[in-house]
């Protein structure tokens, strides 16, 4: 079950390129565990450490900013999390202490990922993101209200979906929304039993 | 009259359980394959949350995505870390009660060879794995894809997934394949004329004369890159050819069952009028043996072709090919044979004749890693091992083997090679590994003449 998400007060990390695929988040290479855990060290091994496996941080690369050293959020670009689906770059994400990222649009599949385990993928326009980036102070994200609040005072909404809000506040994650549909299963698996049943590989379940 | 349906919407209809507020829908899941890759992850994660496979009797898993496959394998791979994933893979498995098949288990295999080889996969079943070519075993007539760890978990406990109805397509190959062409060379062909990005969204239908003549085992090779064309999945409508492949295997029904299975199974076909938000037609007779030129499949070329003008610099950078290259008589370093794509007993039959007699170049690493042990003891009882070995390819126990990179065994750090997977991304077969993807025909002729090659070209003697 994910940790229920209500308001976010933090400073912001710009990392506003289009197409930050799930490879970058976290390169294959650093997926040496099965759990969802160990993964923080590999988030953005690519971009963040001088060499490739290496361990010496880039001082360039913005994770590497002391200023973020806290930074709870994300702001990203256009089709944040596209390619592979693993959901590593999410539990990478979320266990480097990010909870929320605000981009212009997400790949899909990175976004459902981002809500099971209670981060919140905020859409945004890009020139929205560019004046909270410039603004470099921390923001509230208010999930009830739906609203980013700057430090300027200025609120700007954003959309989100009814069932995933729900979810998201009450760290709620899809398989409890679905057991709530446990009748409906079994009525289904009950006509579907007499009507296929080579699928029902069980003696007697 | 009821409204006419595409073969998709016949098993999206017949497979909802509930509309959500959402707009998606809650779809059963009839079959569910893990590997040990994400496997063990899904089924500790599900554990952990106090929560049960809600029937074990439809979840399998296997091992063969880190296992090694060099002979007298055990459970130490080269991957580091690998160990972990296979141990901890099989006590998960066996906590949850599901059917493992192990490492040296005579059914072990790559997942979407051995579901089909075992009859798991049948038509109008939904299968998914967290694996994204998982829509190979679409081949059967079925809807089968990939999925994220998470996915997996909630249709292991609620036997459904939560999925938003995605658009459908219908690919047509029209006419006949011309001698030596193959599954491979028609999906690239589809890759190269539309891109990575050309089924994004759509669950595809293949259909045309082309692909209804082909065996099953092509059939899977076609279906098996629908993900990269961007596709949710790919399938084909199952006729007797699927029916045949079927019949007898180990989790197929039998008896009345069975037919009654196929009598439903008859039904699962697009209905003459039924409507698809796009549809494609590309005449079989025009396909030529393709290889890729790039770093995404859609960079693909017919082996008489050219690197296009236009080709992305990035691209050209990393495979180390200019504008207007001719393909065929780029020198390699390597070919590999195997994969979830091409690594069936009908493709090692097919590379093997071309191959009998002859030796690979001097210096080109070759390796075929057979798809299944299944795989691997019927090529054996043919001999095909011997024509591999005697070639000069390594012969191996099955598994995904070198078709990806997981930091363990890899191709040369920048080599070239022909290989018969399905993915030419950067890094992908090993660090800075120049892939080039092609049938298994093309890659045994690549691999005698050392450099790029048309199978069609290969004399006797
Ligand atoms: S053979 Fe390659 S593409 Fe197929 S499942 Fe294994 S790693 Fe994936």
């Amino acid at each position: 079950m994910a940790e229920p998400f209500s308001t976010l007060i933090s400073l912001p990390m710009p990392l506003i390129r289009n197409n930050v695929d799930t490879d970058q988040i976290i390169p294959s290479r650093e997926m040496k565990t099965t759990g969802k855990t160990g993964l923080a060290e590999g988030l953005f091994a690519g971009w963040r450490y001088e060499k490739i496996g290496g361990r010496t941080p880039a001082p360039d690369f913005v994770l590497n900013d002391p200023k973020f050293t806290n930074s709870q959020i994300i702001l990203g670009g256009e089709n944040f999390g596209c390619g592979s689906s693993r959901e590593h770059a999410v539990w990478a994400l979320l266990e480097y202490g990010f909870r929320a990222v605000i981009a212009p649009s997400f790949a899909p599949i990175f976004a459902g990922n981002c809500v099971r385990n209670g981060i919140l993928p905020a859409v945004l326009d890009a020139a929205a993101i560019d004046e909270i980036a410039a603004t470099k102070q921390p923001l509230t994200i208010d999930l009830v209200a739906q609203m980013i609040k700057l430090s300027t005072g200025e609120q700007k909404s954003f959309p989100i979906e009814d069932e995933i809000k729900t979810m998201l506040l009450e760290g709620l994650d899809e398989i409890d929304l679905s057991l709530k549909l446990a009748g409906d299963i079994s009525k289904w698996q009950k006509n579907d039993r007499a009507a296929r049943p080579w699928i029902y590989l069980g003696a007697n379940i | 009259m009821s409204k006419p349906r595409s073969l998709f919407e016949k098993l999206w209809d017949g497979h909802i359980i509930a509309g959500l507020s959402s707009g998606s829908a809650l779809i059963a899941i009839d079959r569910i394959f893990l590997h040990e890759r994400t496997g063990a992850a899904a089924l500790n994660s599900l554990a952990e949350a106090g929560r049960k496979v809600a029937d074990p009797s439809r979840v399998f898993a296997v091992m063969d995505h880190i296992v090694d496959t060099r002979p007298g394998r055990s459970d130490q791979t080269l991957m580091p870390g690998g160990q972990a994933f296979i141990t901890e893979t099989r006590a998960a498995s066996a906590a949850a009660g599901i059917t493992l098949f192990d490492v040296n288990d005579p059914d072990q295999g790559i997942v979407h060879v051995i579901s089909p080889e075992l009859g798991i996969i049948l038509p109008g079943c939904t299968l998914i794995a967290p694996d994204s070519h998982t829509c190979t075993q679409g081949a059967f007539g079925a809807l089968a894809w990939g999925i994220g760890s998470s996915e997996a978990e909630h249709a292991m406990a609620t036997g459904t997934v939560r999925l938003s109805k995605p658009k459908s397509m219908r690919v047509i190959f029209g006419g006949k394949l011309r001698t030596g062409i193959t599954a491979k060379d028609m999906i690239l062909t589809l890759l190269a004329r539309y891109g990575a990005a050309g089924g994004k969204g759509h669950a595809i239908e293949f259909a045309g004369e082309a692909v209804t003549a082909l065996d099953m085992e092509g059939r899977m090779t076609l279906c098996n890159m629908a993900t990269e064309f961007s596709a949710m999945s790919g399938f084909i409508a199952p006729d007797e050819t699927t029916f045949r492949y079927l019949k007898g295997r180990r989790y197929a029904p039998v008896g009345q069952n069975w037919d009654k299975a196929v009598a439903c199974w008859r039904h699962l076909n697009s209905d003459p009028d039924a409507a698809f938000d796009q549809e494609i037609i590309i005449n079989a007779e025009e396909i030529t043996a393709m290889v890729s030129w790039g770093t995404s499949p859609g960079q693909s070329v017919g082996i008489d072709g050219t690197v296009p003008d236009d080709a992305p610099a990035a691209a050209l950078k990393y495979i180390a090919l200019q504008k207007g290259e001719t393909i065929k008589h780029i020198p390699i370093d390597a070919a590999f044979i195997g994969s979830c794509t091409n690594s069936r007993l009908s493709d090692l039959r097919r590379a093997s004749a071309l191959l009998n007699g002859k030796k690979v170049a001097h210096g080109i690493k070759a390796i075929c890693v057979p798809g299944s042990s299944q795989v691997k003891r019927d090529a054996e009882a043919e001999g095909i091992d011997q024509i591999f070995r005697n070639a000069g390819f390594e012969w191996r126990e099955s598994g995904c083997s070198m078709c990806f990179y997981a930091g363990g065994e890899s191709f040369a750090a920048g080599s070239r090679v022909i290989s018969t997977t399905n993915r030419n991304f950067e890094s992908r077969q090993g660090p800075g590994v120049k892939t080039h993807i092609a049938s298994p025909e093309t890659v045994v002729a690549s691999a005698i003449a050392g450099k790029i090659a048309d199978p069609r070209e290969l004399t006797n003697g």
